[in-house]
């Protein structure tokens, strides 16, 4: 209890346009003394090389974490989304190897993660069902129709217009990091800015007063959920052309790493809060973490166990320091 | 059992600190046996905190807490629970999803073999204590489906089925009608014959009067002192809370009303309300009396779009309107302030700035769609200032905020739409004195400015004091009219409870 009334009144004087910015200060410092401890740990780790291997490594779960923001402040959840990468993927590579030119399939691949969103959104907002079910089913269902739709083979041979997507670079940058900077950027300045995507910070602060506020909460429900589908589908394509293949087992486990990124960065699962520059944060905190394991040497093994560990260690520094206010 | 003058409880220089706020400074509280003693005060004043003190679960800084002449250590509920201090707090704590009986006997179901439940002796218990309060309630009825008044006294029949010295209400009646309110006394004043005390946290001062013994006034954290409901009156008792004297709270209409501009004819929605029609006249302040329940706040939501008609019409300037959902009533000019403003009214945890514009975002867009921060800034602050918001900044968090001062940022929301047309629902539920009477001048400014302001209430002074003209609904219908000079309160109860024919 003392500890609550230490930091109450940093909380006390907390709005909307400083919601994260403790946060985002917070991950950003951890960010640069553990790049600190690790350059002089590893002469490797500050090279240009190593610092591209992390934003290439993160640059996926990147492009999926800006949806997933978007959806988890206006109080939403999808668990979907790495089975939605896979799906798309998938229809992409389907598509160029039935003989459809590059472009038409990757409209396709869209369309096809967005109208998955799309169903979740109706099944949540119309049909009623909790987001959580309704995307773990949704999970299910994906990874079900890839398996039986590819035979459980994975999709190869794919033209090299497209592989560029994943493989090119420009001036030493490789395209998916350029691809997931563009969405971050543009994706935290609109919900930061824009009155559309403000409007989600209010739906996840109170969804009845929101919509009694005249908010269109059921549409902007369905919307987020199909902008995570098509974000998903788009981040599907991205590692399909970047491995030169669509695997079967592709996007597992992302959900988890995304959501994880976007709660280290600030956002909770009642909603209300988060960005999408701590999401990409939180992604790359836990990039570095995995990157310094390696580099030290430690057993690959640890990763798990020390990601999971950040999550949980950044959120109870948040409850410990009052910032989530605790249902007494 | 009890030793020292028949002083059951006493509380001795009780301080309690929040980050810069001293909560409780010094408070002092005798409790004898067998008396109601209320406590009062403005939102603010520390009652809550008090309780919260004596139900275990804030630990004061210092101080003495004495039970039966013996200092003892509050620190957990269920230490006070042993002291025999048993609390009901303002938001109820049961377990919807589970019956009246087992949320009577939470933790303590009355065991078989095996430690299952004896389901046959718990319904038993708890139909007898069920016909000990004169209630007629299902022991196995789900919570939720209870009315909320009832749910009210199933709060309170949990806190008495541990059997406590001291029982604890904190704002008892804030959801009950006047009729329930009645029924709680009567449980009341039967226990205290039965030696049981109580301390009684209300901002009603009329029924301080009614079921009290003594008053002991907190304001700003401090005690002020303590007084026999016999031999005080309630401008004393105001002017105690306030440590001023308050002038006609509600103030008084110096400009002529207008012409009828907006009306509602044939409503109807299903069971909760039928036949409902009524004009509004510029400048006006309707009342919609009536109990609990009788489609008062049913006409209001429906009216907003919250919960649809399904038949009728309503009309304003001339034109018909067809609102399907709050958003059109909003773009038409007519705003809502819900009578539940934590669950349905304000983004609690989100700061007072972006609270006050949530149903006109639209207004501090610019061009190219993006919000102006300067814009909302400036505008919060206005807010704060023209409503009289206490808070250190405007990047408070609502929940931090007294029920007053959020009754304010609501009321700052929905003015901020520039409404043609304002519905407020118990627009001072659980609100202190000096926030009432401010309320009631910033509504009358409103309604000075043109507005029509349709006012739900339970609040019967309120209703007689401040509206200019007052239907009653009884049953989902409007039951009666009457003008603001002709309106006594026994007409309006005998109205909504279908007493006098008359009306």
């Amino acid at each position: 209890m003392r500890t609550a009334t230490v930091s109450g009144e940093a909380a006390r004087s907390r709005g909307l346009a400083r919601i994260t910015d403790f946060r985002e200060f917070m991950i950003l410092m951890v960010i640069v003394a553990a790049s600190i401890i690790m350059s002089i740990a590893s002469p490797y780790f500050l090279t240009r090389m190593n610092i591209l291997a992390n934003l290439l490594s993160v640059s996926i779960e990147c492009i999926v974490a800006v949806g997933m923001t978007v959806l988890m402040v206006s109080g939403g959840f999808d668990m979907s989304v790495g089975s939605t990468v896979a799906l798309c993927g998938a229809a992409g590579a389907m598509a160029m190897r039935a003989g459809i030119p590059v472009l038409p399939a990757i409209l396709i691949a869209l369309a096809v993660g967005t109208l998955v969103g799309l169903i979740n959104g109706l099944l949540i907002a119309k049909v009623g069902i909790n987001p959580f079910i309704t995307t773990l089913g949704m999970m299910s269902v994906l990874r079900g129709i890839l398996l039986v739709v590819t035979q459980a083979r994975n999709i190869t041979g794919l033209p090299q217009s497209f592989r560029i997507i994943g493989q090119g670079n420009f001036l030493g940058i490789q395209y998916p990091i350029i691809i997931a900077l563009v969405f971050l950027i543009v994706g935290d300045i609109l919900l930061r800015k824009s009155r559309f995507f403000r409007q989600n910070y209010y739906i996840g602060g109170n969804r009845q007063a929101a919509r009694l506020s005249g908010i269109n909460v059921d549409g902007i429900t369905i919307f987020n959920y199909a902008l995570t589908g098509f974000l998903a589908a788009l981040a599907g394509l991205v590692m399909t052309a970047r491995l030169g293949a669509a695997s079967v087992t592709a996007g597992t486990g992302l959900e988890l790493k995304v959501i994880s990124a976007v709660i280290i960065g600030g956002a909770s699962l009642s909603g209300g809060e988060g960005t999408v520059i701590g999401s990409f944060l939180g992604a790359l905190l836990m990039a570095i973490i995995t990157n310094a394991l390696t580099l030290l040497g430690v057993d690959v093994y640890w990763n798990e166990f020390v990601i999971g560990a950040t999550l949980l260690l950044a959120v109870a520094v948040d409850v410990i320091g009052g910032k989530r206010r605790q249902k007494a | 059992m009890s030793m020292s003058d028949g002083i059951v409880l006493e509380v001795r220089d009780i301080v309690k600190t929040f980050p810069g706020v001293r909560a409780l400074d010094g408070v002092q509280l005798q409790l004898r046996a067998g008396e109601v003693h209320a406590v009062i005060g403005e939102n603010g004043a520390g009652k809550s905190t008090l309780m919260h003190v004596l139900g275990g679960i804030y630990r004061p800084d210092s101080g003495r807490i004495i039970v039966d002449g013996k200092p003892v250590e509050l620190d957990s509920a269920y230490a006070a629970a042993q002291h025999g201090i048993s609390v009901v707090f303002q938001e109820l704590s049961l377990a919807p999803n589970l019956s009246v009986a087992e949320n009577i006997f939470a933790n303590r179901q009355p065991v078989r073999a095996l430690g299952l439940i004896d389901y046959a002796k718990l319904y038993e218990d708890t139909r007898e204590i069920l016909r000990f309060f004169d209630l007629e309630i299902d022991p196995k009825t789900l919570v939720k489906n209870l009315p909320v008044a009832q749910q009210q006294v199933v709060e309170i029949l949990k806190a008495m089925s541990t059997h406590p010295k001291v029982l604890i209400l904190d704002e008892p009646t804030s959801s009950l009608t006047s009729v329930e309110v009645e029924f709680l006394f009567k449980n009341i004043r039967r226990l205290k014959e039965q030696g049981i005390s109580f301390i009684y946290i209300s901002h009603h001062l009329k029924e301080i009067f009614e079921i009290a013994d003594r008053v002991t006034v907190l304001r700003d954290g401090c005690y002020v002192g303590t007084r026999e409901v016999k031999d005080v009156t309630e401008e004393q008792l105001v002017q105690m809370m306030v440590g001023r004297e308050l002038v006609d709270m509600y103030g008084r209409r110096d400009y002529d009303i207008g012409e009828v501009y907006f009306s509602v004819k044939g409503a109807r929605r299903g069971k909760d309300f039928a036949d409902v029609s009524f004009s509004l006249r510029r400048g006006e302040i309707l009342a919609l009396a009536g109990l609990v329940g009788s489609g008062r706040t049913e006409v209001g939501r429906a009216i907003f779009g919250a919960e649809p008609l399904e038949q009728g019409e309503i009309i304003l300037g001339g034109r018909s309107l067809s609102i399907a959902s709050p958003k059109d009533a909003i773009q038409a000019g007519v705003g809502y302030l819900t009578e539940d403003r934590k669950a349905q009214g304000l983004f609690l945890d989100m700061a007072i700035r972006d609270n006050c514009i949530a149903p006109h975002l639209v207004d501090f867009a610019n061009n190219l769609r993006m919000m102006d921060e300067d814009a909302i800034t400036d505008f919060a602050h206005q807010c704060r200032r023209n409503f009289n918001i206490i808070t250190p900044s405007i990047k408070q968090q609502v929940c931090n905020l007294s029920g007053g001062n959020q009754q304010k940022v609501l009321l700052s929301m929905w003015m901020g739409i520039k409404p043609e047309v304002l519905i407020v629902d118990e627009p001072t539920r659980g609100v202190d004195v000096g926030a009432k009477s401010e309320i009631y001048r910033l509504l009358r400014q409103l309604a000075a400015t043109g507005v029509g302001i349709i006012m739900i209430s339970s609040d019967l002074p309120e209703v007689l004091g401040l509206s200019d003209r007052i239907l009653v609904m009884r049953e989902g219908r409007i039951a009666g009219e009457f003008s603001a000079e002709e309106a006594t309160e026994e007409k309006v109860v005998a109205c909504a409870t279908g007493v006098a024919m008359a009306c």
